[in-house]
């Protein structure tokens, strides 16, 4: 599988993300920084964590229009797949490749911690390897990940299957104390019409080495590389 | 000529921001403050000095960048 991680000034886990499609795949990622108008054929686009641009107006709002993204939100309407974690769904959010937005937490704290999020559906590229149901534990960080979208939008996005994880405690109860960031309807993560593009808050990349205190990101990027090899 | 955008979350949103201002007041002792929203605003120094093409532009932008409709409205006002 090839693919390609995009750099914007200021992302911070463009080589956690690097390492895990490096070991997992057995492909070092084309780096993409932020300014090129284009860049090599891929399989998969991935839009890394951070705080792109310092946040500056809203988490994901100048990334959304950097140069690069104009290539991204094209190669994404051709169906090639995108995944954005954290700061990477906020700018799919505010690229308009994904529905809603995401908030100041309700806490208006930052939180770094490991949260769990059950798996909604195994129909997709990203999520193929995990059973429905299951509870994956992965970190998150982040101040804006308070998931928002009119009660019209999450109503289809639950009719169409496009939630890909929800916020849960420990043993799968959704929701509750389980939801760190007031997120609507304890969304962590959601697709697009076509499941071709995924944005989640926690962070798998970061849960892909046992060094790292945890594997349970591990199955997204095994079944990317499975579908996509 | 000069355009501000105010920016503020839509009525239904909830604004954490404005909500623990409204508890930092009362906690000075300010008493019936019964809502507080935070919103931004952006002053932009334009080199159109035609108020309706000023504006016309500005609105542009604001659906483009300033504002993420989604979750938030503005108001456009021009000073010429």
């Amino acid at each position: 599988m090839r693919s390609a991680v995009i750099v914007f000034p200021a992302s911070n886990c463009d080589r956690d993300a690097e390492t895990a499609l490096r070991d997992i795949t057995g492909r070092a990622p084309h780096m993409v920084w932020h300014a090129e108008g284009t860049f090599p054929e891929v399989d998969l686009i991935v839009l890394p964590g951070g705080f792109s641009y310092g946040d500056y107006l809203r988490a994901g709002a100048m990334a959304a229009h950097s140069p690069v993204m104009r290539e991204v939100v094209a190669r994404a309407g051709r169906g090639v797949p995108v995944l954005g974690i954290c700061n990477g769904f906020q700018i799919l959010c505010e690229s308009g490749l994904l529905p809603g937005a995401l908030m100041r937490n309700a806490s208006l704290k930052f939180l770094g911690r490991d949260v769990h999020v059950r798996v909604e559906t195994s129909q997709s590229l990203f999520t193929s390897r995990y059973a429905v149901g299951a509870v994956a534990r992965m970190p998150i960080a982040h101040g804006d990940g308070n998931y928002f979208a009119d009660d019209a939008t999450l109503d289809r996005l639950e009719e169409r299957g496009q939630i890909a994880f929800r916020y849960c405690l420990p043993d799968g109860t959704v929701g509750g104390a389980g939801n760190p960031n007031g997120a609507r309807r304890d969304i962590a993560g959601i697709f697009n019409e076509t499941k071709t593009v995924l944005g989640l808050m926690p962070h798998p990349e970061r849960a892909a080495d046992p060094l790292l205190g945890g594997t349970d990101g591990r199955a997204m990027f095994e079944g990317l590389a499975e579908a996509l090899s | 000529m000069k355009a501000r955008v105010h920016v503020t979350l839509k009525s239904g949103v909830l604004d954490p921001q404005g909500t623990a201002i409204q508890g930092a007041l009362a906690h000075l002792g300010f008493e019936g403050v019964q809502g507080v929203r935070q919103g931004k605003l952006i002053e932009l120094d334009l080199a159109e000095s035609d108020p309706v093409r000023g504006r016309a532009v500005v609105e542009e932008m604001c659906r483009r960048l300033l504002a993420n409709t989604v979750i938030e409205n503005y108001a456009i006002e021009v000073v010429p």
